[in-house]
């Protein structure tokens, strides 16, 4: 079974529930990686998880994208290993240049917490292989930057690529501007580099890995890379 | 001893919604004459260094590193020699060695 690692930067806030997410409600086994170790440990998918790294300052992510821990993710990512960013953590990999684009603050200068929807649009990655196309989940999303940017040349990129991985939408699944809470060029919520072994989304799957939370769907992304084929987890 | 003052803004392509927001609100202030307001951040800071190409240079590469964000942020850089600091002009006690 594949080992997860999950990155503590100093500010992280997110790590303890990625941590029980993946250990107690997925049940897979799962280490702390503290942003000065410079190895990995042999984890097979690393995830960067949300919070306010250095405290947002400069930018968000501009400063743990510097952290000794970087260099080992970056290797491990060019090895084809499993890297997972999470809201700060997708900034920091927007940051180290390992996904493309930038995050601006949110359009309407609020910092959003709320549960969203999000579109599957692509079902073929790692990350969501155990999700139908096109599927809705319901997942919380939290953050005062997750204005996803990019160059028109970088979209149209990201579009033929298929790397555009998560779109907001309406429960309906139609992404209209309504259903985007923070003004993402073309609603989108995560994407993933082009060999498709990074993926960087700004919803939170470990708020929602437990029908107590009020939704699971979360799960069908650490379902998917443990290997979990379509239709495991009977939602999406 | 030399001084860099970098201004950091957002490319020009990049909307800006903060500065949509403060120029609204001098809007409704009553400054109707403003337009185009945008938002940016300015770093001040002491270098250590001979010669102001070189300091020039290594500010350049800091910008470019870390200080902006070259996929949405533009930079300008002005380096100034830093003023040297007056010597005190308290006496020291007598007894002093």
């Amino acid at each position: 079974m594949k080992r997860f690692g999950v990155v503590i930067f100093p500010g992280s806030n997110c790590d303890a529930d990625v941590y029980h997410a993946v250990r107690d409600l997925v049940g897979a086994p799962v280490d702390y990686i503290w942003h000065e170790q410079r190895d990995l440990a042999g984890v097979d998918c690393v995830i960067l998880p949300g919070g306010f790294s250095y405290g947002d300052y400069l930018r968000a992510g501009a400063i743990a994208r510097f952290s000794p821990v970087m260099e080992a993710v970056a290797e491990h990512a060019r090895k084809g290993g499993l890297v997972l960013g999470i809201c700060n953590g997708f900034q920091i990999l927007l940051e180290a240049g390992l996904l493309p684009g930038a995050m601006l603050r949110n359009s309407h200068q609020r910092f959003a917490c709320k549960y969203v929807h999000v579109r599957v649009e692509n079902a073929r990655t790692i990350f969501t292989r155990a999700a139908r196309p096109g599927a809705v989940w319901r997942i919380p999303i939290a953050h005062g930057e997750g204005n996803y940017f990019a160059s028109p040349e970088t979209i149209s990129q990201l579009e033929r690529n298929g790397q555009i991985v998560l779109r907001y939408c309406d429960a309906r699944g139609d992404a209209t501007p309504e259903a985007n809470p923070n003004g993402s060029v073309g609603n989108i919520a995560g994407i993933c580099n082009e060999e498709g072994n990074i993926l960087g989304m700004m919803p939170h799957p470990e708020r929602c890995c437990d029908p107590i939370l009020g939704s699971s769907d979360g799960r069908l992304i650490f379902e998917s890379i443990l290997g979990a084929p379509v239709g495991a987890a009977g939602v999406g | 001893m030399f001084i860099a003052r970098i201004r950091i803004m957002l490319k020009p392509t990049v909307r800006d919604a903060q500065g949509a927001t403060v120029e609204k609100a001098l809007k409704n202030l009553g400054y109707e004459e403003v337009s185009d307001l945008r938002i940016g951040r300015q770093i001040v800071v002491k270098l250590d260094g001979q010669q102001e190409q070189e300091v020039r240079r290594r500010v350049e590469e800091m910008c470019q590193k870390l200080l902006a964000n070259p996929v949405i942020e533009d930079y300008e850089v002005e380096i100034t020699v830093a003023e040297p600091t007056s010597p005190s002009s308290a006496s020291r006690p007598a007894d002093e060695g």
